[in-house]
């Protein structure tokens, strides 16, 4: 089991939760975050001052997986979420050491495989 | 030093127009609280500014050329230029009100009708573009039509029917909003995410304030402070509120809920129902036309949600349908008892509900048409949509450079000689 981790622009959020979908990944967790990851930043301006966003708005998404659906989640989201341009977010994989569905206290791969895929 | 009033002029004429001019001015921002809150977020303040920029051009573009095509003896068809940047506009008497006030006042009405266009529209075209369309919309729509009504052109002539904007202001602005909408297509997740209103106590909210600001755009429309104007004023309260109690028995009975956004939209469709009949009809015949004019207007939003027509926050469905009711019922329940002299189909006259259907076909055909022709002339020359990732970013960063809801954290001050971001150059 693995959690992928992946930070997104939120514009891009509807393309991955469809991509999401169509790899048939239903378990996530989706927050909003503000990150700096090097990106040439938007400048704004209010009145007489301009300030430059060092921090972007991201979102954040946590996605428990068995080991099958690791390799689908990740290339769903790299291909959903790509711009080209700098800024489009990472994914990290971490390992994840124990799962339980709190509803049923089911363990691990039963924990993770949303209730009706059977797998 | 007290002044004589000229005998032309009333002192209370003055003060009531003076008092609507302020009134029909708010509706503008109210509106922009009504559309703003009806869109996303990331558009909040587009779509406000896609209102409150009419303030700007619209006004100008009115004293400039716009009052005198629209109020200028000219012929049947258009005013002429005799006018232009307020010529021979002065403080003379025209009616009971000076001319200058008159000219105001009609200001006002010219933003507003600009402004509704912009509903149609919302979260996806270019503002430089829209800003040059409702420009000229003003100049080659809203002129001529104003004219043919309330410029003494041919549809005053036939005898229609329009106590403060129906046809002139709703059915026209909503034919170009409809046109707009088409030409420009659906927003990118129009069919595939539920576009939802970010902030309902602003739909609310601006709902409120333009309610306020319809008593001086219907009960000014009476141009003085006399009877008219006082049926209109209670007419303008009583209509929305027949709206909003059929309203929510159509949301209950179809879905079974009461809603807030549901409630607002009633009260506008209301307000404009009773828009060209304010005047010219009974109080009771007003809580009948806001009563009846709920069902079209409830339901042509809901097919319209269905199609393919982004017509994003229902202009047409609102001001179009709505329009269209009251400017054909105006047309049954005229009362000569108590607009002394103006009779519909209930009191003797069927001819004027066909008159009425004329003067509301002329319009929309000739504001669809015209829309048409300024959009076709516009995308000649530049695109009028904005990129999809201008559209997924959303607008106001995209093209504002602002954000309506901001809490500054990570926000550096940018001078003029400072180093772009050291920081993130140190850990690169």
């Amino acid at each position: 089991m693995k959690l992928v981790k992946a930070i997104i622009r939120p514009e891009k959020l509807t393309d991955v939760l469809f991509a999401l979908f169509e790899a048939d990944v239903r378990g996530f967790t989706v927050s909003r975050v503000r990150g700096h990851g090097g990106e040439r930043e938007a400048e704004e301006t209010y009145r007489g001052t301009t300030v430059r966003r060092e921090l972007a708005d991201k979102v954040q998404l946590d996605i428990g997986v068995s080991d099958p659906f690791v390799e689908p989640t990740v290339q769903a989201i790299l291909r959903a979420a790509r711009t080209g341009d700098v800024g489009d977010g990472k994914i990290f994989v971490l390992p994840v050491e124990k799962v339980y569905r709190i509803r049923t206290g089911e363990e691990d791969r039963a924990a993770v495989t949303p209730v009706g895929t059977g797998s | 030093m007290p002044t004589t009033v000229p005998s032309a002029l009333s002192g209370a004429d003055i003060v009531w127009v003076l008092v609507s001019a302020g009134l029909v001015l708010l509706m503008t921002p109210a509106l922009a609280l009504f559309y703003g809150g009806l869109v996303r977020a990331k558009n909040m303040l587009n779509t406000m500014m896609m209102s409150f920029v009419a303030l700007g051009v619209s006004l100008v573009t009115w004293v400039t050329v716009g009052y005198s095509l629209a109020f200028g003896t000219g012929s049947a068809w258009i005013g002429d230029f005799s006018m232009a940047f307020l010529d021979g506009v002065d403080l003379e008497a025209r009616g009971t009100v000076p001319h200058l006030l008159f000219m105001a006042y009609q200001g006002t009405f010219f933003v507003i009708t600009a402004a509704l266009i912009s509903g149609a529209v919302v979260e996806r075209i270019r503002f430089g573009p829209y800003v040059a369309f409702i420009a000229l919309w003003g100049l080659f729509v809203y002129a001529p039509v104003c004219h043919w009504v309330w410029g003494g052109g041919w549809i005053a002539s036939l005898g229609a029917l329009d106590f403060a904007g129906g046809a002139v202001v709703h059915v026209n602005a909503a034919a170009a909003a409809w046109v707009l909408a088409r030409t420009l297509g659906p927003r990118t997740d129009y069919g595939r995410l539920a576009l939802l209103p970010h902030h309902v106590p602003f739909v609310v909210l601006g709902a409120g304030l333009l309610w306020f600001g319809w008593f001086g755009f219907n009960g000014g429309s009476a141009l003085a402070a006399d009877r008219l104007a006082v049926l209109a004023f209670v007419n303008t309260l009583l209509a929305p509120s027949a709206t909003i109690l059929v309203w929510m028995l159509l949301d209950t009975v179809r879905t079974g809920r009461v809603t807030a956004v549901g409630a607002a939209t009633a009260a506008v469709v209301g307000l404009v129902a009773i828009t060209p009949a304010a005047g010219l009809v009974s109080p009771v015949s007003a809580l009948a036309i806001g009563a009846i004019a709920a069902a079209p207007s409830h339901f042509a939003l809901v097919w319209r949600a269905r199609t393919r027509l982004d017509d994003s926050l229902d202009v047409f469905a609102a001001h179009g349908v709505g329009g269209i009711v009251g400017a054909l019922l105006v047309g049954v329940f005229a009362d000569p008892a108590w607009n002394g002299s103006y009779d519909g189909l209930l009191h003797g006259n069927p001819s004027q509900l066909a008159v009425q259907a004329l003067s509301i076909a002329a319009v929309f055909l000739y504001s669809a048409t015209v829309s048409a022709l300024i959009v076709f002339a516009l995308r000649r020359i530049t695109s009028i949509r904005v990129s999809p990732r201008q559209e997924a970013q959303g607008l106001d960063v995209a093209l504002h450079g602002e954000e309506a809801y901001s809490d500054g954290e990570g926000a550096v001050l940018v001078l003029e000689s400072s180093n772009p971001a050291p920081a993130v150059r140190a850990a690169a």
